[in-house]
């Protein structure tokens, strides 16, 4: 059991709550794990990564290597194409399409979508829609892609809800809710669509 | 006992916890900022009074921390690499008096340099003092090592450096802590009244012990569990692999199954006899070291020896943090690389917020400098630096905290009239106070800016020590209470704050304008603390 997965997004995007889920989520179960993530002065605005390992094997590096992570997961999709170095062959990128905009010289968004169709293994979904539509709000869009990624992680799926709850626990069960409901949404998606 | 899931920088921060630390000491700088947050909210350390408030800057910081070692507590102290620059003159000068309560100085370095001026290592400053240092390669050993190294550092009465860098500083994962949770140290004075006085007479002694305990602490390095001797049977390559670099290593033998004799080094100074197996029984040796070749220097030497190999002969990058590939080519191995990142994906640099106060002040500046010329805006550091990006482009400096202001008084001697400082409030107590002070004192035609958000922003909105006090102690350092501008800025002044600068950039002396106005971020966070607490309380009511 062993999931390499590169978390990408914009400072400011949250993308932490993300992994901070699923790190949970791999600790309780016995898992190894090891997170690095972007501190400092990407958060302001810039483009932010977190390197997520999992596994059942202890873990050396907080970095993943070049053609290593099965995953990208990223929710931006310009930011997806950012990581492909790290991309192993036969991976998938999970991106969420709903661009944030936040440069002058971002690239024109059809041709963003086209060159993310033209990947190999790809999942694009419009999680902020999505969100949306589950629970009433774009809030939850993150776990909207935890889910569409979680066909193509390695652990258990009961794992990644047991995570939410843990994290969200403390602000209420309508919260927990919110996010798992965005999770199954999320996984729904992935598996009509991969 | 059950694990947590820590940050690099919280799992030192838990180890000093439990280690009956009675004072941590910081200045806030990315990546070491959270080990001071991390105690602020901690509840063990708030049930038992840890000192963990801000200081003004990294060399108040250290000093504090001095004088709680004086009086017999463990306490740390902890910065960014630059912020040891800051601090470099106690530092020094504390190998030389010596701890007396267990002290440890935690500093991160920032190779890549990803939100900071410079990849200077902290190493070299530790061999420079002569003391000994600890440099965890996990979360556990950060967590771990904080024990240990109060410890040591009480047992030799020395301080003891923790060198980590950014990749432990900002990586989790899962650490166990120790059960027996150990009581603060009683209050006690130092045996020797005259070890903190450095005199002359009584510094040289000092310094002899100093020189003489270098045995002692190389012992203590070749005795350390931290530094491991694997012996392998490929003898063709050694692998001197310090601190993280041993991830790196390991990372590409999965199985465990390095064929190479490995020596993990994660005590300094040197265990001087594994060094000598290692280089006598390989053919070559390769150094893995975040930062500069510290450790291949040393064993290279001036002659070039060349079977050391690392960093100094290409094998490794000269300068960046290591990475899995990077080491992985050295050792031999092939990378496959993913894609290539498309030609359409932009750079996303960090930009200032939408709605932060530092726009407003750019843009009436930017206006006004328009009219006198270009190059004459000499910035510091904070999330105002970011007004070096467009669209404003509007500074021309930035260097070290503080230096904004010394350097427009320097050009202004120069003859580059007028010269403008823009800096944050914070940076200004940090070190922009005694250069103001030079100013004054020779009445320097210079306008300072003091962009006042009433936070330390760039490393997520700490309290700055500022607020409240900045026209006090313009007036005090005695700028003239006509030439010290205050005021909310807003866009709807733009014009009204232009008349202003344009006003004391003419003004043939030394002038202080602070546009104030809370940060966006911090704003927001501090509603979110009030309504949390509010919240509580009606809990209990
Ligand atoms: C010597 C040193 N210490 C710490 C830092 C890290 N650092 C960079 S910017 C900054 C905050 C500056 O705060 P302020 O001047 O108030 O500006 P703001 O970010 O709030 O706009 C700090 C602490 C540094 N670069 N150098
Ligand atoms: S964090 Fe605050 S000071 Fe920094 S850019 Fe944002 S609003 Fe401005």
């Amino acid at each position: 059991m062993k999931t390499d997965m590169v978390i990408a997004g914009v400072g400011g995007q949250g993308i932490l709550s993300i992994a901070a889920a699923l790190g949970s989520a791999a600790l309780d179960n016995n898992l190894y794990m090891k997170q690095a993530e972007t501190h400092g002065m990407s958060q302001r605005g810039g483009d932010v990564q977190s390197f997520m390992r999992i596994s059942d094997k202890p873990i050396y590096s907080d970095l993943i290597p070049k053609g290593g992570a099965d995953i990208i997961l990223s929710v931006e999709p310009m930011e997806a194409l950012r990581y492909l170095p790290y991309l192993k062959k036969g991976g998938y990128v999970v991106a969420n399409s709903s661009p944030f905009i936040n440069i002058t010289d971002y690239p024109d968004e059809a041709e963003l979508v086209k060159t993310i169709e033209a990947l190999p293994n790809y999942v694009l979904i419009d999680a902020d829609e999505i969100a949306k539509e589950v629970t009433g709000s774009t809030r939850a869009f993150n776990f909207v892609m935890l889910g569409a990624a979680s066909p193509f992680i390695d652990v258990p799926f009961e794992y990644l809800e047991e995570g939410i709850r843990k994290i969200f626990g403390r602000k209420g069960e309508d919260v927990v809710k919110m996010n798992i409901d965005a999770l199954h949404a999320g996984r729904k998606f992935s598996q009509d669509n991969k | 006992m059950q694990k947590s899931l820590l940050l690099g920088v919280e799992a030192i921060a838990q180890g000093a916890i439990d280690a009956g630390m009675s004072g941590v000491y910081a200045y806030p700088g990315t990546p070491s900022t959270e080990i001071a947050e991390y105690i602020q909210h901690s509840k063990l350390a708030n049930e038992r009074k840890i000192h963990s408030e801000w200081s003004a800057n990294e060399k108040t910081a250290m000093e504090t921390a001095l004088g709680m070692s004086y009086a017999g507590k463990r306490t740390m102290v902890c910065m960014k690499h630059v912020g040891l620059n800051v601090a470099a003159d106690c530092f020094m000068n504390a190998a030389i008096t010596g701890s007396n309560g267990g002290m440890i100085v935690t500093i991160a370095d920032d190779p890549s340099m990803h939100s900071s001026q410079n990849e200077q290592d902290s190493r070299v400053y530790a061999k420079f003092a002569m003391i000994p240092i600890l440099e965890p390669s996990n979360q556990q050993e950060a967590y771990d090592m904080t024990r240990f190294g109060f410890e040591l550092s009480e047992a030799f009465g020395t301080p003891v450096m923790m060198r980590i860098t950014t990749r432990l500083a900002h990586s989790r994962a899962g650490v166990t802590p120790v059960t027996d949770i150990v009581a603060e140290n009683e209050m006690s004075l130092p045996k020797d009244k005259q070890q903190f006085i450095l005199l002359p007479g009584i510094a040289r002694q000092r310094y002899k012990l100093l020189l003489s305990n270098q045995e002692k602490f190389e012992a203590a390095s070749a005795e350390s569990p931290y530094n491991q001797y694997t012996e392998g049977s490929d003898k063709s390559l050694g692998v001197i692999a310090c601190g993280l670099g041993y991830n790196y290593l390991m990372e590409n033998y999965p199985n465990g199954d390095c064929p190479f004799p490995v020596l993990k080094v994660s005590q300094y100074p040197l265990p001087r006899k594994m060094i000598q197996k290692i280089t006598s029984e390989c053919d070559k040796v390769l150094v893995l070291e975040e930062g500069y070749p510290v450790v291949e220097e040393m064993l290279k030497g001036y002659l070039e020896n060349e079977a050391v190999i690392g960093r100094l002969d290409g094998t490794l990058s000269r300068d960046g943090e290591l990475t899995p590939d990077m080491v992985a080519v050295a050792l031999g191995f092939e990378v496959e690389e993913g894609m290539a990142i498309p030609d359409l994906v932009s750079a996303r640099p960090p930009a200032l917020c939408v709605g932060c106060s530092h726009h407003d002040v750019y843009k009436a500046l930017n206006e006004v400098i328009a009219e006198y010329g270009e190059g004459r805006v000499f910035s510091d550091i904070g999330c105002y630096t970011l007004g070096a990006l467009p669209p404003y482009r509007a500074i021309n400096a930035c260097v070290d905290m503080g230096a904004s202001i010394t350097m427009a008084k320097g050009a202004a001697d120069a003859g580059l009239i007028p010269s403008v400082a823009m800096i944050g409030d914070s940076t200004f107590t940090h070190s922009g106070m005694t250069g103001l002070l030079d100013a004054v004192n020779e009445n320097s035609p210079i306008t300072v800016i003091i962009s006042d958000n009433e936070s330390i922003s760039m490393t997520g909105g700490q309290k700055s020590s500022a607020k409240g006090k900045l026209e006090d102690i313009c007036a005090g350092l005695g700028v003239h209470p006509d030439h010290i501008h205050v005021f909310t800025s807003l866009p709807k002044k733009h014009e009204e704050v232009k008349d202003i600068i344009r006003k004391e950039c003419d003004y043939q002396g030394v002038s202080v304008i602070i546009p104030r106005r809370i940060c966006v971020q911090k704003n927001v966070r501090d509603q979110k603390i009030k309504k949390a607490l509010k919240a509580k309380a009606a809990a209990k009511a």
